[in-house]
């Protein structure tokens, strides 16, 4: 890879400080995607500003009812923590089936909705969820946070904090994982709400997006064979040497329903 | 453009400290090979995905082609060479490997074993299919697993008892 300059601060402000001052500067949390991008050297930031030792960014916590999870929190972390698995279990199971352990150990909930891959798990969690992505400046809502292929609402040498979960009465994650990789050919997250149900599907279009027609068909019916039932439109998913367009769209109502029945 | 900054990174390595220099950019794992010539940590594919080179980090598994060295200052590393004893009888599930044959070329073993001990040291008990999600990260293009997934079935009970 290129040189960079490392830093390593020890609190958000100097974090937050340190990017403002460098010229290209990027923040660095578990480094799962943006050490080998760097590596392919398809990337070159002229600084990398370590978060690993701010302690204000990890913890697993309650808040006003809501599940608050810090930035750097693992997916190993979230995988693991009792208030997940008791609170949202089907957080806990999307967190435990990202990547291989070893990636899980370092890979951040954090970094992971900064980078917005649109086949990663989380931004389906977060959008079905009602989360709030909590940054050094605002918070934002999942659904105003995911805007384009890789592409966030953050603005430049904005930092995300923690996300923070709407508890939902049930909830499930279901995914088509690569065999390879581990990303989802298409997951698909389902959560009942006190005020209705949520479908959000992530890795078969550019970026991850909430699905209205399984949301009607869910809202009358909760059942796997309602979101069995419900035609998707294979127009602007993704079609690449993995699957196909319309594979996706078989395969968005095959999560659904399966989704649904892991509630 | 950054300047080089290679400076002195100290660090425990299978608890003994060594020091030595790192610019920004040296991954853990070519400070391991390179710098220290511990080459039992293995470079297989430098993208994240074989699992030749995990390491523990603090008695984490990582996969060290991922991790900078100077993430590394401080802290605690064990590799491959740190598993078996003074004597040179073999850590429990080395020895295990060994005995199930859970290796032809041995190239993906190193990982594979440092893996294998994280796993068995997790709360739940194992069953071949959690071993197999367990070795989701290592990559053997030889056993066909079968052999492996014995083999740390069997460390994974040795390092109980």
């Amino acid at each position: 890879m290129y040189r960079f300059t490392y830093h390593q601060p020890a609190t958000l402000d100097a974090a937050v400080q340190l990017a403002a001052s460098t010229e290209d500067g990027s923040y660095l949390a578990g480094g799962m995607t943006l050490l080998p991008t760097m590596k392919f050297r398809l990337a070159n930031p002229s600084d990398l500003i370590d978060l690993g030792g701010v302690e204000e960014l990890r913890g697993i916590s309650e808040e006003d009812g809501r599940l608050r999870i810090g930035a750097s929190s693992t997916h190993a972390e979230v995988a693991a923590s009792a208030l997940v698995a008791d609170r949202m279990p089907a957080l806990a199971e999307l967190a435990s089936r990202i990547g291989d352990p070893a990636v899980r150990n370092r890979g951040t909930i954090g970094g992971s909705i900064a980078n917005a891959d649109p086949a990663a798990d989380y931004p389906a969690a977060l959008l079905a969820l009602d989360a709030e992505v909590i940054t050094n400046r605002r918070t934002i809502a999942a659904a105003d946070f995911f805007t384009g292929f890789f592409s966030t609402a953050l603005a430049p040498g904005e930092l995300v904090t923690a996300v923070r979960f709407a508890t939902p009465a049930q909830a499930g994650y279901q995914k088509a994982p690569n065999p390879a990789s581990r990303f989802a050919l298409v997951g698909v997250f389902v959560a009942r709400h006190a005020d209705g149900v949520r479908v959000a599907v992530t890795g078969a279009g550019p970026y991850a997006a909430r699905y209205p027609a399984f949301e009607a068909a869910l809202d009358a019916s909760f059942t796997p064979e309602a979101a069995a039932g419900v035609p998707v439109d294979e127009a602007g998913l993704t079609s690449d040497l993995h699957a196909s367009a319309a594979y996706r769209a078989h395969l968005i109502g095959i999560m659904a329903k399966r989704a649904v029945a892991a509630c | 453009m950054a300047t080089d900054q290679s400076a002195p990174i100290t660090f425990r390595v299978n608890g003994k400290d060594v020091e030595g220099p790192a610019e920004p950019r040296t991954l853990l794992v070519d400070f391991l090979r390179d710098t220290l010539r511990l080459t039992g940590t293995h470079i297989g594919c430098d993208t994240s995905q074989c699992g030749a080179c995990v390491v523990h980090l603090d008695g984490i598994a990582v996969k060290s082609c991922s991790v900078l060295a100077v993430q590394a200052a401080g802290r605690e590393v064990r590799t491959i060479e740190g598993l078996a004893d003074a004597d040179g009888s073999l850590h429990p599930m080395q020895e295990a490997f060994r005995q199930h044959h859970g290796l032809q070329c041995g190239f993906c073993t190193p990982g594979m074993v440092m893996t294998a001990i994280e796993l068995a040291q997790s709360a739940e008990p194992l069953t071949p299919e959690r071993v197999r999600e367990g070795l989701e990260g290592n990559i053997c293009r030889c056993t066909g697993y079968h052999n492996i997934v014995q083999a740390v079935l069997a460390g994974a009970a040795a390092m109980r008892q």
